[in-house]
């Protein structure tokens, strides 16, 4: 961006850049929250800046579901209770969070961190698919549920991923019809995405 | 003429970005008013009833409101929804790849009733035909020829001569095929080879009819496909993206057939 006038102090020029690089905030949203933190006290600032970097520090992603976590692997991943036969594979780590949220899915996840988007250039190589083929190496998993968002990436990510797994042998279903198409599974109500979980469905080749 | 504050349009979502918690951009084509951004307000949420209609590659009926940077969807309806295209990769990158060329090559709020046309019959034709790569081809040369970018085919785009009916090069810097004189000299050029010269040109003259008679599998098909690519990346000075998808498509296909 970078249109500050010289009338703006570079320090809050600079703010106000690295501001804009986040989604969903445009050029005067970065501006009006540059000079909302410029009026908060140092020490709610200091607070704030102390927990972006110590989350950058600390949060990592977890090497086997690729899931955000403190220890790795994560917690749902070392749980001797769940079932290793069945892999749940969704787009953004909020995804989990809705499916755990339902409480009626026992087994493990995987996170793609995105979906595939031809037109802007994210294919996937750009996703977490090549440490889910190597999670399936060991022919303890025998499902794969594809829970990528019911809308036009999410579809081609699960065609996609569909025409990888298939040679493995491994049954691969899809989160029922009933979500509508376009939206995001984060906004899911509990009651719709457990009874998506409940029916889902055989891909058929 | 001033647009009234709510105004309908047909046109087709070529692109969507997401915006702020539950909202879209879409970059929607209409044939009356060129390409334009309007915002989909709550259509990432589960709950919404447009976020159907408006996904990408839908011709859809579109009831806008005037807004102040951007335009706000109020109603929509399903004309069109191409449904093949949902429902196998191999149509759909392809039916990306012409969303995103469109939306490279045509400027902003510049309407022309003839590429939307182009793109609705593309859109039905990759829905429906077998060879989706010549269709893919037919689509390119029309847009270009549209949008003021046509190949020279027929003389020398360096010297204006004849061009003899043997090996020639293509140049896209040059504007088109050039003669063996012209195209030794390297800034970019290919060996042209006289198929591949004769496909190009059908798919300039020909009706779409024609252009689907020639067989183009193998080789041919792609040393056509890298001239008229070269041309278009020279022309937008940048890659297609899709492009890359489809050729991964193409090589992990040809992996599963040899494993098969
Ligand atoms: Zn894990
Ligand atoms: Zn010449």
């Amino acid at each position: 961006m970078n249109e500050s006038t010289p009338a703006t102090a570079a320090p809050l020029a600079r703010l106000i850049d690295e501001l804009y690089k986040l989604p969903g905030i445009g050029p005067k949203s970065a501006q009006r929250l540059a000079y909302y933190l410029l009026r908060m006290p140092v020490a709610e600032a200091r607070a704030l800046a102390s927990a972006i970097v110590e989350m950058k520090e600390r949060v990592t992603f977890c090497s086997i579901c690729q899931n955000v976590t403190e220890v790795d692997p994560c917690r749902i991943c070392v749980d001797g209770d769940r079932d290793r036969t069945i892999i749940c594979v969704v787009e953004e780590p909020l995804d989990i969070l809705a499916i755990e949220r339902t409480q009626s899915y026992r087994g493990m996840h995987h996170v793609l961190h995105g979906a595939i988007s031809p037109i802007d250039g994210i294919g996937p190589e750009d996703l977490k698919v090549s440490e889910l083929l190597q999670r399936l190496r060991s022919g303890e998993v025998q499902e794969i549920i594809l829970a990528t968002n019911p809308n036009l990436e999410g579809e081609a990510t699960a065609m996609y991923l569909t025409r990888l797994l298939r040679p493995l042998g491994v049954r691969i279903t899809r989160l029922a019809r009933g979500l509508p198409v376009g939206g995001d599974l984060e906004y899911a109500d509990d009651v719709t995405l457990a009874r998506a979980l409940e029916g889902r469905q055989e891909i058929e080749s | 003429m001033p647009v009234p504050r709510m105004y309908k349009t047909e046109g087709i979502i070529l692109r969507q970005r997401r915006l702020g918690e539950a909202d879209r951009i879409l970059c929607v084509y209409t044939p009356t008013f060129g390409k334009m951004d309007v915002k989909a307000r709550g259509v990432r949420k589960t709950t919404s009833r447009m976020s159907g209609h408006l996904q990408p590659l839908t011709r859809c009926m579109l009831q806008l409101a005037q807004g102040h940077v951007s335009d706000v969807v109020a109603g929509c309806e399903t004309l069109e929804s191409f449904q093949p295209l949902r429902d196998d990769l191999d149509r759909l990158s392809r039916a990306l790849y012409a969303a995103e060329l469109i939306d490279r090559f045509v400027p902003e709020r510049t309407h022309s009733f003839p590429t939307y046309r182009l793109l609705v019959e593309t859109l039905r034709r990759l829905a429906e035909a077998e060879e989706l790569d010549q269709t893919l081809r037919f689509f390119e040369m029309r847009l270009l020829d549209q949008c003021g970018f046509r190949p020279e085919l027929e003389v020398c785009a360096g010297c204006g001569m004849r061009l003899e009916a043997v090996d020639n090069f293509f140049a896209p810097i040059s504007g088109g095929a050039v003669c063996r004189a012209c195209g030794g000299g390297g800034m970019g050029a290919r060996t042209l080879s006289l198929n591949a010269l004769k496909v190009l040109r059908l798919l300039q003259h020909g009706s779409y009819n024609d252009a689907m008679r020639v067989r183009t599998e193998g080789t041919l098909g792609r040393e056509v496909e890298n001239h008229l690519r070269s041309f278009i990346v020279c022309v937008l000075e940048r890659d297609v993206n899709a492009a890359a998808f489809i050729e991964r498509l193409r090589r992990e296909g040809a992996q599963h057939a040899v494993e098969a």
